[in-house]
């Protein structure tokens, strides 16, 4: 039946019966059985994505991981691609610094914080903190990294590394060695606090999901709050606090312009968190789009690619299957 | 001896509390330490010419011009990507939700989305850079959109996800009662009652897409002029800010602070008003 037949019918259906005319249960069926195909296929969407963007990066930084030894290539602490040195070690120990830097300044503030909102604050001050995380994950990494250069590092050079210098220059990791700001804990600060709003909104959906009576039965046997809390409410959490620490530093690790932007990016094996360093993803960023002249440098930077998108798929999926487990159907 | 206990545990107790109150105020200080950074700094160079011109030659040296080429390069790409994306997302949301429901294939659809999503936006934009190589693609508004919108892709899925599941399960179950099939179900019951929820995950997407950077980076290029097709590169408002402070010119550095300003103000307006809209709307929607 042609379209306009059919529009005839339903126009002189509708003026006999006024109201419009109903396709047939098998028309209906059928078009439900067709849809609910194509939608799956489009569910399949996110798993083909996974698999092909890793794929693509094994495939094309073959060359270089068949070319070259792992320790000569993973462990090895030279990079001159000029002169066929592939060395990953000081941007894969640059990139764990900077992130366990930021994750271990984020972590106390906003587990307390996260704490607090769940357990004591008033649901006045929980309608302010939503509004404030929200915007605080809205804005833009390139604007955290201009933060960074215009607060931060002056801050870590004028502040806190003569500090440090004064007091702590004893302690090989809190040593200065370098004049400028552009170092690990600056990298450290902005990551601190980019990640901030994620572990604060997840760990606060895990402590939701202790039940009320828990904490009113211990508080009725004359526990203070702070007691319920270490004693009832944190052991059962503590796997989902984990996870949302983890998830928060594969979103670390993966974090490039704000980073790169206050970081330093000298290619160096850091020592101290005053030292500058050089992070993964902006080696990729700095160098990738003109790599085509050297043999092996395209593939090289593609496995920095592939490097980082592993320990992050690992991050990511562990925790992840913790807090789908944990909250259950209120996991979103 | 009683009386010394009852006095340390309410010590310990009031420490406590203190150190989360000053926590929370040390996270919502961030905030606000941002915004007045970037405020103080990025006012004073904010001309009308830096939003209603395209550079003129020399502009990285100091000379005239704005960055209008960057604000509406921006808003193309992330109008285009967040355009796209819905067009995956709302699918795979309503597929979630009606025909899969918590079922296991369901979970694991929801582990690839959120997997997807933890994945740094340079891989993408690598990805898309090999992609492009691979099919002859140059540095392009098209690739920028199409590498955006993979990036916005989980993000929009699951926030629509989440407002989904907090639909009362009577609705669907009523309509499928009247003899709905389950698309009737999807498209004419739950669209409905999601629409404050499309809409903020839309402005979500939106606004996570128009200030990533290292996405765009290889795929999207950079120019000064704006662009009139879909296959011209163009430039972006996060590496115009990046370009601009790279510069050794202070004048230069003090419009990047400029363009990091309307940056945020873009992306403020976008997170306040996804805010307001869908508080506006929820009250059309069945409890």
């Amino acid at each position: 039946m042609n379209r306009q037949t059919q529009f005839d019918i339903e126009q002189t259906n509708q003026t006999a019966e006024g109201r419009h005319p109903r396709p047939s249960v098998v028309a209906r069926n059928k078009q439900n059985q067709s849809a609910q195909r194509a939608f799956f296929v489009i569910t399949l969407l996110p798993m083909f994505l996974i698999a092909a963007i890793t794929m693509l990066l094994i495939v094309r930084s073959w060359p270089i991981l068949s070319a070259y030894s792992f320790k000569a290539l993973f462990l090895g602490s030279t990079w001159r691609p000029d002169n066929g040195l592939f060395g990953f070690w000081p941007y894969i120990t640059g990139t764990f610094w900077v992130t366990i830097v930021g994750v271990l300044l984020a972590v106390p503030p906003c587990l307390l914080t996260a704490l607090y909102l769940s357990e004591y604050s008033h649901s006045f001050t929980r309608s302010v903190a939503k509004p404030v995380l929200d915007l605080l994950a809205a804005i833009p990494p390139v604007v955290y990294g201009v933060w960074g250069l215009l607060a931060i590092v002056p801050f870590v050079e004028n502040v806190l590394a003569p500090l440090s210098k004064r007091w702590l220059n004893f302690i090989p990791i809190f040593a200065v060695n370098q004049p400028t700001g552009f170092s690990i804990i600056a990298g450290g600060i902005v990551l601190a606090v980019m990640i901030a709003p994620l572990i604060i909104s997840v760990v606060y959906e895990i402590l939701r999901t202790v039940p009320n009576d828990l904490r009113h039965a211990s508080l009725a046997v004359g526990s203070t709050q702070w007691q319920t809390i270490r004693q009832i409410v944190i052991p059962r959490v503590i796997p989902g606090m984990v996870a949302a620490v983890v998830l928060a530093a594969s979103r670390a690790l993966g974090e490039t312009m704000a980073v790169l932007m206050v970081v330093g990016n000298v290619a160096q094996v850091p020592k101290s968190i005053f030292d500058a360093a050089y992070p993964l993803p902006a080696l990729i960023a700095n160098n990738y789009g003109d790599m085509m002249s050297i043999p092996l440098y395209d593939a090289a930077l593609l496995c920095a690619a592939l490097i980082l998108l592993i320990v992050i798929l690992i991050f990511n999926i562990l925790s992840t299957l913790i807090l789908q487990r944990m909250m259950g159907k209120n996991w979103a | 001896m009683m009386k010394k206990h009852w006095q340390r545990r309410h010590l310990v107790e009031s420490f406590f509390k203190g150190l989360m109150i000053v926590s929370f105020l040390v996270v919502a200080c961030a905030l606000g330490a941002i915004l007045w950074t970037i405020l103080v700094k990025g006012l004073p160079a904010l001309t009308w010419a830096m939003v209603s011109q395209a550079p003129e030659g020399g502009f990285y040296l100091g000379k005239g011009g704005g960055v209008l080429n960057a604000i509406l390069g921006s808003l193309y790409l992330a109008g285009g990507g967040t355009l796209l994306a819905l067009f995956c997302s709302l699918p795979i949301a309503l597929y979630l939700e009606t025909y899969l429901g918590d079922s296991d294939w369901g979970r694991y659809v929801r582990l690839s989305l959120d997997v997807l999503w933890g994945i740094p936006t340079i891989v993408y934009g690598v990805f898309g850079f090999i992609i492009m190589l691979a099919i002859g693609l140059r540095a392009s508004l098209l690739a920028g959109i199409v590498v955006l919108s993979l990036v916005e892709l989980p993000i929009m899925v699951r926030a629509m996800d989440e407002v989904i599941r907090r639909m009362p399960i009577d609705l669907e179950q009523a309509a499928l009662a009247l003899g709905s099939t389950k698309l009737e179900v999807a498209l004419r019951v739950v669209t409905r009652q999601m629409l404050p929820g499309i809409i903020t995950a839309i402005l979500l997407a939106f606004g996570r897409g128009i200030g990533d950077a290292a996405s765009v980076l290889f795929t999207a290029g950079y120019t000064d002029r704006i662009p009139t097709s879909l296959m011209q590169p163009t430039a972006s408002l996060p590496l115009a800010v990046f370009f601009q402070l790279g510069t050794p010119y202070p004048v230069v550095q003090q419009r990047g602070y400029a363009s990091a300003l309307i940056l945020t103000i873009i992306v403020l307006i976008i997170s306040i008003s996804s805010r307001w809209i869908s508080s506006r709307l929820n009250k059309y929607t069945v409890k």
